[in-house]
């Protein structure tokens, strides 16, 4: 009895630096843009007015918002299908198959992860220049005459921005699926061989629902991450103005001296990403199988 | 012992009680006792040369014995932001309008500076002028230092730089072209121009636009029509409207194609190459660019000149924008008068001599004549030129109303790419400038 209170002393001894910590820098915070989203006021202004729901009456009807939300919409889910796809590919390939240089490809589809996102930014501005920039110049090669697409002018900036974040999200995914993959055991997939199993039927029967719990969590983590994501590529890469998404409404509410009505964005996105990973986990359950 | 030890542990007591009495007592010389805090934000000046600062802060102190400590930054929103946020302000603040975070603005809007109208009537330290004496009159008549319109200053005009069109000068020499002097004549240069392959303008991102803009109003319709477009009043249909809109358009399709797709923060540098590479004739930027892209490759024979915005008209007046940095205290300062005093130095010979040396001109009379080589060059487009001066209006913030900067500029690139057309450019000003002038302040 006395050995189980000195443990239970002991957890809350471990416990508290955490909890405080996180008390003091997410919850409070995260209960101070409520707080905030419902009133007027300006970012350094020492004076604030109640202004109850209004911040949101007008949010809804702001088509600038509107737009900013559509497009971080439309970004979570083509990033999220492209990259989760090319993800599980690339890990089911690296690990079942025997490729020379395994290894050699596993750090350098990493590599993008660890790079910061102006390194990135550099990067594709250098392949998505109009003028001899890498992708102009290999259309123009394949196609034989001068291509001079504008890929970060509208229309094309969207899917410029998709490539780049895929580019970028690829390999941490994949990095994550091989470990999951790496543990299905092999004698699963010598008796489906031996029943007729094709390698592309066994992927879809054999690996996939073996690591579905892991694709669920990382699945919810992406379209979290997502969000944030979008607002630094669009920040690093694009021309102010030219696409917007839900925080870089937020930010440039902000910048405008509107701190109420950023945060009342702010509380519209927060709840958005957090209703959209609570619907994601509800469709994407599956008894859990066990190997 | 333990007697002993009391006692002098009640001596040591009585001693600092002493002791703290004696700091609060005033000293004779208030100066020596008063720390102000100068927040200078880091920019093209301080980086050509970096001691600037350093050097002004060390001579105000020798002169008046206040004590300054300097903090500096290329980021100074991020870092003073905060603490301000939480009530503490520096007492002097150099940091301009027109930055991407806006902080200026906020406290324009936010009634947050102290009025500094009594910084005109000083007596410069160290020496017998007045501040008011010094400074070129027409810069303490502009929104840019009497944001609200009322008589007082709330900013003082700091380093001021003429903006205008860079072109490479080698160019039109080479192909025996004249510098255009007016718009019709621009149109002449920009279809000789384009059968050579060479498009008339582009520009940086559209945020370079502002001068320009500016500029082009002033030339359209003189300071009235400019004071009516920067107040958001109902002028869109007038004629002067119906020409400024008109260039602008026809601007927009004389623009290199690329331009848009590299008007971004990572990208501008390219579209200054433009320039550099012969593919472009004009664009808008300040003095600063020769710095910038002093290592960047060039087309032989390449050499900047720079000119204003064309007149309109025959014999009409050109404009070039005259943009200038700003300096000023915030209301919650703890020491404004000792704020004051600093700002006033700023204006001292000694002071605009340590400035000029990193290029920085201080808008003080006769500084001109003291200008060498590029610098001169640039300068002397008031030879010909008329000064703009000025900017869009402060409104109060209102939930769903953009930026001057969203609705005046930023439609440029989807112009020049062809997504939207003039009308659909006009219409967006008209709607939100109806919204700005009903919240002006």
């Amino acid at each position: 009895m006395k050995k189980h209170k000195g443990r239970n002393r002991f957890i809350a001894l471990c416990v508290t630096p955490a909890v405080i910590l996180f008390t003091i820098f997410m919850i409070i915070p995260t209960l101070n843009v409520f707080r905030m989203s419902l009133f007027e006021r300006g970012a350094y202004s020492p004076t604030e007015k109640f202004v109850g729901l209004n911040n949101f009456k007008i949010l809804f009807q702001d088509a600038k918002f509107i737009s900013a939300m559509q497009n971080t919409i439309l970004l979570i889910v083509v990033v999220t299908i492209v990259t989760f796809a090319f993800a599980l590919v690339f890990a089911g390939i690296l690990t079942r198959e025997k490729i020379k240089g395994q290894n050699f490809f596993r750090i350098i589809f990493y590599i993008p992860n660890i790079l910061s996102v102006v390194v990135i930014a550099g990067i594709f501005s250098a392949i998505y220049k109009p003028e001899n920039g890498m992708l102009n110049s290999i259309l123009s090669m394949i196609s034989g005459e001068t291509v001079m697409m504008l890929w970060k002018d509208q229309p094309l900036v969207v899917i410029s921005v998709i490539i780049a974040m895929v580019w970028q999200a690829i390999g941490y995914y994949m990095v994550m699926y091989m470990a999951s993959m790496a543990s299905v055991p092999q004698a699963l997939y010598e008796s489906a061989g031996l029943d007729g199993a094709g390698r592309i039927s066994q992927f879809f029967q054999i690996t996939i629902p073996l690591i579905w719990t892991n694709i669920r969590t990382t699945l919810t983590f992406f379209i979290i991450s997502t969000i944030n994501m979008a607002f630094l590529f669009v920040k690093a890469m694009v021309a102010k103005g030219m696409l917007e998404v839900g925080l870089s409404f937020m930010y440039n509410q902000k910048d405008a001296g509107l701190y109420g009505y950023s945060m009342a964005a702010g509380v519209v996105i927060f709840l958005f990403s957090f209703l959209l990973s609570a619907m994601v986990n509800k469709v994407t359950y599956r008894e859990p199988l066990e190997f | 012992m333990k007697k002993f030890i009391s006692l002098i542990l009640a001596c040591v007591m009585l001693l600092s009680l002493v002791a703290g009495c004696g700091s609060k007592t005033p000293g004779t010389d208030d100066n020596k006792n008063t720390t102000i805090k100068v927040a200078v934000v880091e920019n093209g000046f301080t980086k050509t040369y970096p001691a600037m600062w350093d050097e002004i802060t060390a001579a105000f102190e020798a002169e008046t014995g206040i004590k300054v400590e300097l903090q500096h930054s290329q980021n100074l929103e991020d870092e003073i932001g905060p603490a301000m946020q939480n009530g503490e302000y520096p007492d002097v603040i150099y940091l301009p309008e027109g930055r991407p975070s806006g902080l200026t603005e906020q406290f324009i809007k936010g009634n947050l500076m102290a009025d500094i109208s009594a910084v005109l009537d000083m007596k410069i330290p160290g020496e017998e002028a007045k501040v008011s004496d010094k400074i070129q009159p027409a810069f303490l008549e502009t929104s840019k230092t009497m944001p609200y319109g009322d008589g007082k200053t709330y900013m003082m005009p700091m380093h001021y730089d003429p903006c205008g069109l860079f072109y490479n000068a080698g160019l039109l020499k080479a192909h025996g072209w004249e510098l255009p002097t007016t718009w019709d004549e621009m149109w002449e240069l920009g279809e000789k121009a384009k059968a050579e392959g060479i498009s008339l303008f582009t520009y940086p991102t559209t945020g370079y636009f502002d001068a320009f803009l500016y500029a082009l109003t002033y030339a359209v319709g003189g300071p009235e029509f400019f004071d009516k477009v920067t107040h958001y009043e109902d002028v869109w249909d007038t004629a002067e409207a119906k020409t400024l809109f008109g260039i602008l358009d026809k601007l927009a399709s004389y623009t290199n194609p690329v331009t848009p797709a590299q008007a971004n923060d990572q990208d501008f540098t390219q579209n200054q190459q433009l320039v550099l590479d012969n593919k472009a004739i004009f664009m808008p930027n300040g003095t600063w660019v020769t710095g910038e892209m002093a290592d960047a490759p060039r087309a032989d024979g390449f050499e900047w000149g720079m000119t204003a915005i064309p007149a309109v008209t025959e014999g009409g007046d050109a404009y070039s924008f005259c943009w200038f940095q700003q300096a000023w205290i915030p209301a919650g300062a703890a020491n404004v008068d000792a704020g004051e005093q600093f700002i006033a130095f700023l204006y001292s010979d000694k002071a605009a001599d340590i400035f000029a040396k990193g290029g920085a001109i201080q808008p003080i009379n006769g500084m001109v004549d003291k200008l060498e080589g590029e610098k001169k060059m640039f300068f002397s487009i008031y030879d010909d030129a008329k000064p703009a001066m000025g900017g869009f209006a402060t409104y109060e913030a209102v939930a769903g109303l953009g930026t001057p900067r969203e609705v005046f500029l930023d439609p440029m690139n989807a112009l020049v790419s062809g997504n939207i057309t003039m009308d659909d450019y006009i219409n967006g000003i008209k709607t939100a400038a109806a919204d700005m002038h009903a919240n002006l302040k």
